[in-house]
């Protein structure tokens, strides 16, 4: 008895003797065992945490794939294949880190649908926003520079195609695009700078960056499917009434989470690693020959509906040709949701609360989105290129009209306190 | 009054600082951006390279070749029927006498090249950079119906006739790139140098 008492004491003066020189009691307090968050959560509000997940994953494969990789255009693709066939498990770490790539933005796409339907880029998280979509265009980027690696056809082709859209920026483009692969081909050297990218720079701008994304999180306060404010209602310390510790009542309903997403991520790996060439498509079992572009080619999935329209402009407008007409609107896609705290009128936050228009405007933005992506996998058509473009204007259109719709159309009273 | 003045002097001494220190950061920034050009190596492979087209025959494509630094490039020879169509059918095209596009003084005309018969271009689109494919023959083809020969990009639909020029309102703003090309012999063509002008 005095045994455990005397433990207990030397325990808690050591905790002491650290947290006088570094503040983890009082960091852990304010980040997990007292920080509040709604008690109303659903599944939509794990995915940041899968997110989190899936960036540890792919930070650990990565570590161990370049202890193998050889980023040269003599030597990557062999590498690659030394990996798959010689070393021991060599091809579950590449599996993992290529079905993490593709878990990621199916995470990150459900955690962005989650931030629309429930209003959760609205004031206050305006900069909690704004993160998060830096952060999905370093991810973005960083997949980008990822697919190069592998330096298969489809790796070098889809990268070209990808670089020469800087070539269709006026004046500046054909230089630029010179100064981007550091020679006059996609070659060697343009692999070796995307290999430093892809493995230092953009993962450290990362991890920077979802630091920053929890800061400003914690700070606000989560939101929740009723889109309104928990601390509007706290009791006489200052809790949120509907408020409960993150810790222990949200780390163990997201380790529910973890579990199941990790079932199904494990099923990917070991049963469907290629999905059927949406994750590794088949022209990147072949090595990258700059003389032959694949019959047949097209990004991976997260990025179809984005390169499905900029192969939407297909005509001169406005005196700029088609061309930039599709970096403009492929960037533009990208970068839109960006605006969104400052397009929404609305006076209620969330979807369960909002009227018809941003009902059936959102359910249309879906539609799109999906659309657009699969039209992007397949090869050009007339009749596919007409359908992308009607889905263009819908997918814009969900932004563009947002302060129309959301300011005219008849809501219903948010409620005071959280509904479940 | 003295605080005032103490005030403002400490302020543009903050600003002079900052601008100094602006500048020397863009100073810095210079090596770090000027190293991503293509270095000394890379121009280097970019020399002309020498091809013989003596058993070539009309309609026949030679290439890609790796060839004008280290770029695709086709050789096509065109039958006097390719010629004829490549004169007379202008209205689809976007730029058929390629006033916008990229190409030596001597390919500044229909056929885009210094020798009717011998088209030399540029293996990559001037949409998004993918190498078109070769479809030589006067026949209906999956992507064109009335299709009269000439090359037709896979990624992103373009069409481009025997002399690489390009049809109106398709994702390709130019007609392919000729790179500059000369003939050392009727049957050696150099590709990569004007040569002497003709």
């Amino acid at each position: 008895m005095s045994e455990v008492t005397e433990k207990g004491r030397l325990v808690s003066r050591a905790m002491q003797w650290i947290d006088d020189r570094l503040p983890i009691t009082s960091t852990f307090k304010e980040h997990a065992s007292e920080y509040y968050a709604p008690k109303n959560f659903n599944v939509w509000y794990a995915m940041g945490a899968l997110a989190l997940v899936v960036l540890v994953i792919q930070i650990l494969t990565g570590i161990w794939l370049t202890m193998a990789y050889v980023p040269t255009a003599e030597g990557a693709f062999a590498s690659v294949e030394y990996i798959m066939r010689d070393i021991d498990f060599g091809y579950l770490i590449r599996y993992i880190h290529s079905t993490g790539a593709s878990a990621f933005f199916v995470v990150v796409y459900l955690h962005m649908f989650r931030g629309f339907a429930y209003g959760s880029y609205r004031k206050p998280r305006e900069l909690l926003w704004l993160i998060g979509m830096a952060i999905y265009l370093v991810l973005m980027a960083e997949g980008f520079f990822g697919y190069l690696l592998p330096w298969g056809n489809m790796s070098y082709w889809g990268a070209q195609v990808i670089v020469s859209l800087i070539g269709a920026i006026p004046y500046f483009g054909p230089d630029l695009m010179e100064w981007v692969r550091g020679d006059f081909v996609m070659s060697g050297i343009t692999l070796n700078r995307f290999f430093a990218l892809h493995v230092v720079a953009l993962p450290l701008a990362l991890v920077g960056l979802v630091f920053l994304h929890i800061v400003a999180l914690h700070h606000v306060g989560s939101s929740n499917p009723d889109g309104i404010e928990i601390k509007a209602s706290k009791d006489e310390n200052g809790v949120p009434l509907d408020g409960i510790p993150f810790h222990p009542y949200y780390s163990t309903k997201d380790f529910v989470a973890i579990v199941v997403f990790l079932i199904l991520f494990c099923a990917v790996v070991f049963y469907a690693p290629e999905m059927g060439g949406y994750f590794i498509e088949k022209p990147n079992f072949e090595e990258a020959n700059p003389l032959a572009t694949p019959e047949h080619i097209a990004p991976v999935w997260y990025y179809t509906p984005f390169y499905a329209m900029l192969r939407a402009a297909t005509f001169p407008f406005l005196g700029i040709d088609a061309k930039f007409w599709g970096l403009i609107i492929m960037a533009g896609a990208i970068l839109i949701p960006a605006a969104l705290p400052w397009l929404d009128r609305s006076k209620v936050s969330s979807m369960r609360y909002k009227g018809w228009f941003s009902k059936i405007a959102l359910m249309n933005f879906v539609v799109a989105f999906l659309v657009l992506g699969y039209l992007g996998t397949i090869p050009p058509s007339p009749i596919a290129t007409a359908t992308a473009q009607i889905m263009t204007l819908v997918y814009f259109g969900y932004f563009v009209l947002m302060p129309w719709y959301t300011a005219i159309e008849k809501t219903k009273p948010a409620p005071e306190r959280v509904t479940h | 009054m003295s605080e005032d003045t103490v005030n403002t002097n400490r302020r543009y001494l903050l600003l002079a600082t900052t601008g100094v220190a602006a500048v020397g950061a863009v100073g810095a920034a210079i090596p770090f951006v000027q190293s991503w050009q293509p270095s000394a190596r890379a121009r280097a492979l970019g020399a002309p390279i020498k091809v013989n087209i003596g058993k070539l025959s009309p309609g026949e494509l030679l290439g890609p070749l790796p060839a004008w630094r280290g770029q695709p490039i086709f050789v096509i020879k065109r039958t006097p029927d390719a010629l004829a169509i490549l004169e007379n059918e202008l209205e689809k095209l976007a730029d058929p006498n390629s006033l916008d596009s990229d190409q030596p003084e001597y390919a500044e005309n229909l056929h885009r090249s210094r020798n009717p018969e011998i088209g030399v271009y540029l293996g990559l689109c001037t949409h998004l950079g993918c190498s078109p494919k070769y479809y030589g023959a006067v026949q209906p083809e999956a992507f064109e119906s009335n299709w009269k020969g000439g090359f037709f990009c896979p990624c992103h639909g373009s069409k481009f006739d025997l002399a690489g020029r390009v049809e109106k309102n398709l994702p390709a703003p130019t007609n392919l790139t000729v790179p500059p090309h000369y003939y050392e012999s009727d049957t050696t063509l150099v590709i990569g140098l004007d040569g002497q002008v003709a």
